[in-house]
C-alpha cells in the first residue's frame, strides 16, 4: 500500500503548503485592515479640516 | 419571549460601534492565541504523535486537514447563517460578517482539498478521485469563489446585499451533502471517525486533534473580525467621501439655478 514512498516527504508538503497558506491569509487579512483603517481615519481628519 | 430576548441581545452586539469596540481587543487575541495553538498542535502532531499502525507517518496530515476541513464548511455555515440574520433582521454588519467569513472559508476549503490530495497519494496510491467526498467539497471551493464574485460585484455596483445573501442561503444545501457523502455513496474516503459524543480515534491522535482544530478556529475567527473591520472601515470611508462630495456639489448647484 505504501509503495516504498518517503513518507515523511509528502506530511513536509501538506504542513508546508497549510502553514504558509495560513500565515499569508492571516496577514494579508491583518494588512488589509490597518490599510483600509488607516486610510478611513486619514479621510477622517482631511474632511474635518475643511 | 426568550426568542425576543435573543433578538435584544443579537441586536445589541449588531450596533457597529460596539462591535467596534469588541473587536479593537478582540481581533489580535484570536489571532495571536489562534497562531500559537495551532502552531503548538501542529509541532505535537509533527514530533511527538506515534505513526499509525496503517496510514504510518502520514497520518500527521490529520492535524492539518480535518480542521481545514471543518473550517471550510464552518465559514460557509457563518455564511448562511449570517445571511439568514440579514434577511430577516437586516442587519448590514450579518452582511459584513457573511463577507469577512468567505476568503478565509474559501482558502481553508482549498488547504482541505491539496492536504487531502497530498495524503491521497500513499494511502489510497491516487492524488484524486471524483467520489462524493471530494467533489462536495470541490464544489464548496467553486460555490466560495461564486459568491465572493457575488459580494463584490453587489457591492462596487452598490445594489441590495440580499442577492449574495439568497445565494448564501441556497449554497447551505451542499454542507449536508459533504457531510453525508461518505454515508450515501461508496467511497475512498473513510467514514466520520467523530460523531456526536462518540470517537473512533485513540486518544493518542484525537486530543492534538481537538487542539489544532481549537487553535484554527480561533485563528479563523480573528480572520474573519479583521477582515469585518477592514469592510467597515471602508464603507465608511466610502460614506465619507461621497458625503463630501455632495458638499462640493451643492454651491454649484446654487449657481447654476
Amino acid at each position: 500500500m505504501r509503495e516504498g514512498l518517503n513518507q515523511m516527504g509528502f506530511v513536509e508538503a501538506a504542513y508546508a503548503i497549510g502553514v504558509i497558506g495560513t500565515l499569508l491569509l492571516a496577514a494579508w487579512s491583518w494588512l488589509a485592515m490597518r490599510r483600509a483603517e488607516a486610510r478611513r481615519d486619514r479621510i477622517k481628519d482631511e474632511t474635518r479640516g475643511q | 419571549m426568550s426568542c425576543q430576548c435573543c433578538a435584544l441581545v443579537m441586536h445589541g452586539f449588531a450596533n457597529p460601534k460596539r462591535f467596534l469596540k469588541i473587536a479593537r481587543w478582540l481581533t489580535p487575541l484570536l489571532v495571536v492565541s489562534g497562531l500559537l495553538i495551532a502552531g503548538g498542535a501542529l509541532a505535537w502532531g509533527y514530533f511527538v504523535v506515534p505513526p499509525d499502525r496503517l496510514m504510518g507517518d502520514t497520518v500527521r496530515i490529520l492535524f492539518l486537514h480535518v480542521p481545514t476541513a471543518w473550517l471550510g464548511m464552518g465559514g460557509w455555515s457563518a455564511i448562511a447563517l449570517s445571511s439568514l440574520v440579514f434577511l430577516v433582521w437586516r442587519h448590514p454588519l450579518a452582511a459584513l460578517a457573511a463577507r469577512g467569513a468567505a476568503l478565509p472559508g474559501m482558502v481553508f476549503t482549498a488547504l482541505c482539498l491539496i492536504t487531502g490530495s497530498i495524503w491521497g497519494r500513499p494511502t489510497w496510491g491516487t492524488w484524486w478521485v471524483w467520489d462524493g467526498r471530494l467533489t462536495s467539497m470541490l464544489v464548496l471551493f467553486f460555490l466560495y469563489a461564486g459568491y465572493i464574485a457575488l459580494a463584490q460585484a453587489v457591492a462596487r455596483d452598490g445594489a441590495s446585499s440580499r442577492l449574495p445573501a439568497i445565494f448564501g442561503l441556497v449554497g447551505a444545501i451542499n454542507l449536508p451533502i459533504i457531510n453525508r457523502s461518505v454515508v450515501w455513496w461508496n467511497s475512498l474516503h473513510q467514514p466520520p471517525s467523530i460523531t456526536l459524543g462518540k470517537s473512533a480515534i485513540d486518544p493518542a491522535f484525537l486530543v492534538p486533534l481537538l487542539v489544532s482544530t481549537l487553535g484554527f478556529s480561533l485563528l479563523f475567527g480573528g480572520i474573519v473580525l479583521a477582515r469585518m473591520r477592514a469592510l467597515m472601515a471602508e464603507m465608511q470611508a466610502e460614506a465619507r467621501l461621497r458625503r463630501k462630495a455632495l458638499g462640493s456639489e451643492l454651491p454649484q448647484t446654487k449657481v447654476t439655478a
